[in-house]
């Protein structure tokens, strides 16, 4: 025999070894790699667990010691170890409604002229062009907020909002003190630019779930342009636009870096808008990594909790529609 | 009668206006802030930008160690979330699919990808700075892996959902265990789509600031080593955007302009490639 073919003699006879530990290790590498996919997946869940977790334990010293009247007092006294969630949370609030109030019909109408006025080729380049204001980093909104924003704010609208509402009874206190420049209602302006992309989005990737039959249905009837927007297309999509809104509104809520530049860091409640004001992310980015550990650290963590438990239930209210719009469609 | 018909055209008008008026708003505010940043940035481009470190007020300075200190940073944040974000996402779309955990994991990951950076800020103090004592880079890397694994999970799963299941089912007729099909088959479809989703999680991380603050917390010397505190581009941003000293100041403006391109140029290519991937697939 030649050592060839006692070679192959042996790959002949060892061929059904081979295959059964090839078929296993198959087999091995298969199991495994579904495993390694369902412990990312996990991964992702107890991320979010994990946060929550974790701030809560961080913030307990302050909860126990504040007890509720955490969430009501307006002190923020380092010194004294004094501190309380409300200033922080209404600017938070305030902010955000402002910034809703005209994101949202901004937005909207920027939505309402993508998908129906908008002449086909300027379509894709003015939706890119919204899209990238999405994409500019939160700080390059606050430092040209600082820079540009402020200034026009303090020099112009801010001295014509005093001077036009301030001497009314009544709503005139919304709009009393010195033209600064910095304070809350150039935050929520800027939170309001921040958030239009985003509402502009959402809202466009509805409204192009409307079927076309129902529209040209409207028009068939002689409908307008609006009636149609007003009758067909936003009852339609409904929830699906209330989703977006609620996103917009999470992000807003959550917004750190543009806001801590143009919004004073004044921790206290005022009843004007133009006062400066601070918000719970602000708070956080400002104070944190000059915080002494203890309870200073901890009611900032408790800030922290705050807001990821208020941005959640938000985020969380505003998935669920769109998923019934999904489901819908 | 006669007059209700003027009074429709005349409010459709308005309205009309009015969405116009909104999109010139919104379109307003990109040549802005563009506009600032070219204005104020270009200026200030020189080599010195890129071969000196951050100086004190009164030096003549650059940026290089915050450029490297982005560069590390958003390094070690990639490496973590693209294998997770990639292996979650193939859980969702070929595993999963529509079992209760799958339907939780994803509701979860769509709140994530939304979550306020700040938080996760603060997670990753709790998690990565509090038990070693001081801040470090690696700090900062793991906090921008959360922001961009979420992202990671979307993109894939979205792009796995796009591959046909027939072609699946033909590889699986060969008597193909799932992984391979799975890694021979649907990963090869869906390549470009992937590498889609690692520029958007880097164009994300690029300009992130909030999450750094207390967990790279920023450098003034040059550092490599990711166990210690690093700069980054948006933390010298922060930090120079305030200071009373135009120089300074002249820094953060030409800072601004590297971050902001270098995000709209990845968000851009993303789009470019996943349209060309979509064009591929109508011929």
């Amino acid at each position: 025999m030649t050592a060839t073919a006692i070679e192959e003699a042996q790959t002949a006879r060892s061929l059904p070894m081979d295959r059964a530990r090839a078929l296993g290790r198959l087999k091995f590498a298969d199991g495994g790699f579904r495993w390694m996919t369902l412990l990312s997946a996990l991964l992702v869940l107890i991320l979010l667990v994990g946060v929550a977790i974790s701030l809560f334990i961080g913030s307990w010293p302050a909860f126990k010691t504040f007890g509720f009247g955490f969430f009501f007092s307006d002190a923020w006294s380092p010194p004294k170890e004094r501190f309380g969630a409300a200033a922080a949370i209404y600017g938070t609030l305030v902010t955000s409604i402002i910034a809703m109030l005209i994101g949202v019909p901004v937005g909207l109408g920027i939505a309402v002229f993508l998908t129906e006025l908008c002449p086909p080729a300027l379509r894709r380049p003015i939706g890119v062009a919204i899209e990238l204001l999405a994409g500019i980093p939160s700080i390059i909104y606050g430092i040209w907020g600082v820079y540009y924003f402020k200034p026009v704010m303090q020099a112009y609208v801010q001295p014509f909002i005093i001077g036009t509402f301030g001497a009314i009874p009544g709503i005139g206190s919304l709009f009393a003190g010195p033209p600064l420049g910095y304070g809350v209602l150039t935050a929520g302006l800027v939170l309001a630019v921040m958030i239009l992309p985003f509402v502009t989005a959402v809202s466009r990737d509805v409204f192009e779930t409307v079927p076309a039959v129902l529209k040209e249905a409207a028009y068939g009837v002689g409908a307008t342009t609006f009636e149609v927007v007003g009758n067909i297309v936003i009852p339609y999509t409904r929830v699906g636009v209330i989703g977006g809104v609620m996103l917009a509104l999470g992000r807003a809520l959550g917004e750190t870096m543009a806001v801590t530049f143009v919004i004073g860091n004044a921790t206290k409640i005022s009843a004007s808008i133009l006062a400066q004001g601070t918000t719970i992310s602000a708070m956080i980015a400002n104070q944190f990594a000059d915080a002494d550990p203890g309870l200073f650290t901890s009611s900032l963590l408790a800030l922290g909790f705050i807001l990821f438990i208020i941005t959640f239930l938000v985020l969380a209210a505003a998935r669920w529609m769109l998923a019934r719009l999904e489901v819908k469609a | 009668m006669a007059a209700l018909y003027p009074a429709r055209k005349r409010r459709n008008l308005v309205w009309k206006a009015l969405a116009l008026a909104a999109t010139m708003f919104g379109l307003s505010w990109l040549v802005l802030i563009l506009g600032a940043l070219i204005w104020n940035g270009v200026g200030g481009l020189s080599l010195d930008v890129f071969t000196k470190m951050t100086a004190p007020p009164g030096v003549v300075g650059g940026l290089l160690n915050s450029i490297v200190g982005s560069l590390i940073v958003t390094a070690i944040g990639l490496a973590i979330a693209a294998p997770l974000g990639i292996l979650a996402g193939t859980y969702l779309a070929e595993y999963g699919r529509y079992t209760r955990l799958a339907v939780g994991v994803r509701f979860i990951n769509d709140i994530l990808l939304s979550a306020p950076s700040i938080v996760i800020g603060l997670f990753v103090y709790q998690l990565c700075v509090v038990p070693f004592g001081h801040f470090s880079g690696a700090a900062g890397g793991v906090a921008l892996a959360i922001i961009a694994t979420p992202i990671m999970v979307r993109t894939t799963e979205d792009m796995l959902n796009l591959v046909p299941d027939s072609l699946r089912e033909a590889a699986a007729a060969l008597g193909m265990p799932r992984s391979l099909i799975i890694r021979q088959v649907a990963y090869r479809a869906v390549r470009s789509g992937i590498v889609t989703g690692i520029l958007l999680a880097v164009a994300r991380m690029t300009g992130e600031t909030a999450p750094l603050i207390f967990t790279a917390l920023g450098n003034s010397l040059f550092a490599a080593d990711p166990r210690g505190p690093m700069s980054s581009l948006p933390l010298i941003i922060y930090e120079f955007a305030r200071s009373p000293y135009p120089e300074q100041q002249k820094l953060a403006w030409t800072g601004a302009l590297l971050v902001t391109f270098s995000v709209l140029g990845l968000s851009i290519l993303a789009r470019v490639l996943s349209s060309l991937r979509v064009a591929g697939k109508q011929s």
